[in-house]
């Protein structure tokens, strides 16, 4: 590996959302060196993607303060192996980088939960916050009929968004039911934030049906999507649109906490309360401690960056606010939980791994996720289980097996430089893809 | 208000603006990203790079992910993986 593609900082951060971000100004507001990684073609993660214009008060002033503090971002890099403790490689378009860090912030996010329903696989048929995104990239919508379906408050967040880039919603489907919305809605009571921001959402969302205990129970089209049909309230309804927008609210992504031996449990990574994970001088900041939002990410990302910094006491500051940002989390996560019925929803040649097109029969067979891979190469593809692992999770219970480096395909070249390296872990490479 | 720029999708010719990602050009366009194993045409998903769906040949490149690549004047991308 050549020296340029050296890179060395007291604090490493992979991610650049609001936690990442967070958690780098303050601790290069010390004087620390820090540099930022991230696989996005630019920072503010998928809540605050495309840093521009229509973003958030928060939004700006923390992507201010990043360019104040001198924090060295790498976008468009994805983190991929850690050959010894202290260095990450990371591959980009064309190039692989060595990043070394005294302490690492690992602030990867979420990702959408899909389930899988007959017809999902078509195209234009995407996750909630996937067309959200393809919309913050570009893709104009206006006067496309765009069903919203899933779960979780962003399903409100992107019909609304979508409305404002003049998409037709014929409705919002939500599959927690109406007294579960209730129960949570009661619990922002407590927080006048929230409420207030529910309140603005609820007046633009006016006039868009919102459906509770409705879901997609398949979508048709022969090349293309064409229309969807749901089930509301046990009743089913066919939708004529240009596309569905579906996701079942988010799982954290903990691939690479996993990778660098960092204690899991319920699928999220443990940490103390100065956010430090099991393993000492690694710190976890964001949704993959616990779903939670914005607030929840910005409290536990200072928290992580002031403390790699060794600024524990100015990091207990921020207890309180992280405090409630938590139990914001566990409400949200209560009333959202995914209702049984979901779990009929797929026909037998539905398929469940979109990679190796591995259906629901087949999958089914099977006791254990390892066994589905090892006979059905279900979660072997180049997703390496991101999709369908939370998909099988909820469906037949499996639960995940250890992670391996690489944790996302790589290029050959790649595995080769890093294999190179003066000292480094055993290497397997996984699946024939790239 | 970004500038418009010319790439090539499969062949033909194709006006996005710029900050626009290889991924939204193929919607637009109405191509398929990739064919898969059981020759299904299939688009994007999530949008932010890990499900892989969107893979597509990019100047030459193979198996790239489209989503997470903006669109570059003359860059070239075809679909016939």
């Amino acid at each position: 590996m050549s020296r340029e593609s050296l890179r060395q900082f007291d604090v490493v951060v992979v991610g650049g959302g609001p936690a990442g971000i967070a958690a780098a100004v303050r601790a290069a507001q010390t004087g620390m060196s820090v540099g930022i990684v991230d696989d996005n073609p630019s920072l503010g993660g998928q809540i605050w993607r495309g840093a521009n214009r229509d973003q958030p008060a928060a939004a700006r002033q923390w992507l201010q303060l990043l360019q104040s503090a001198q924090v060295t971002t790498h976008c468009g890099m994805r983190v991929f192996h850690q050959p010894e403790p202290g260095i990450l490689l990371a591959e980009g378009a064309d190039d692989v980088r060595e990043f070394r860090y005294k302490k690492l912030i690992l602030a990867t996010g979420a990702r959408e939960r899909f389930l899988p329903f007959p017809g999902w696989t078509l195209p234009n048929v995407m996750g909630a916050g996937g067309l959200q995104a393809m919309v913050k990239s570009g893709l104009p919508v206006s006067g496309m009929r765009v069903v919203v379906a899933g779960s979780g408050p962003l399903l409100l967040a992107v019909a609304s968004y979508l409305r404002k880039h003049g998409s037709i919603i014929p409705v919002v489907c939500e599959q927690a039911s109406w007294a579960s919305l209730l129960r949570f809605s009661a619990s922002l009571m407590a927080q006048p934030s929230k409420l207030a921001q529910a309140v603005a959402l609820k007046k633009e969302l006016a006039g868009i049906p919102f459906a509770t205990s409705a879901w997609p129970l398949a979508a048709h089209g022969s090349q293309v999507l064409e229309s969807v049909t749901i089930s509301r309230r046990g009743k089913t309804e066919t939708i004529a649109c240009d596309y569905l927008a579906c996701g079942f609210h988010l799982v954290p992504n903990t691939e690479l906490a996993q990778l660098l031996g960092c204690q899991l449990s319920d699928g999220l990574v443990q940490v103390d309360e100065f956010q430090q994970t099991s393993v000492e001088g690694v710190f976890c900041a964001g949704e993959p401690t616990g779903i939670g939002g914005v607030e929840k990410s910005l409290a536990e990302g200072e928290i992580a960056g002031l403390t790699a910094a060794n600024r524990r006491q100015e990091a207990t500051r921020l207890f309180t606010a992280r405090a409630k940002a938590r139990r914001f989390a566990r409400n949200l996560d209560r009333a959202y939980s995914l209702c049984p019925e979901l779990k009929s929803v797929p026909a037998p040649d539905t398929l469940v791994c979109r990679c190796e097109d591995v259906s629901y029969s087949r999958t089914k067979e099977h006791s254990s996720w390892r066994s589905a891979k090892l006979h059905t190469r279900c979660g072997m593809g180049p997703c390496q289980g991101r999709v369908c692992g939370p998909a099988t999770e909820f469906l037949f219970q499996w639960k995940p097996d250890s992670v391996r480096p690489p944790v996302l395909p790589v290029r050959v070249g790649s595995l080769a430089e890093s294999v190179s390296q003066p000292a480094h872990g055993s290497l397997a490479v996984q699946g024939d893809h790239q | 208000m970004p500038e418009p720029l010319i790439l090539k999708v499969n062949g033909a010719e194709l006006s996005v603006l710029q900050g626009t990602t290889v991924a939204v050009a193929l919607t637009i366009a109405r191509q398929a990203c990739r064919i898969s194993v059981s020759t299904q045409p299939r688009g994007p998903l999530c949008g932010m790079g890990i499900c892989f769906e969107c893979r597509a040949t990019i100047n030459g490149k193979r198996h790239r992910r489209s989503c997470q690549i903006p669109c570059e004047a003359g860059m070239d991308v075809s679909t016939d993986e």
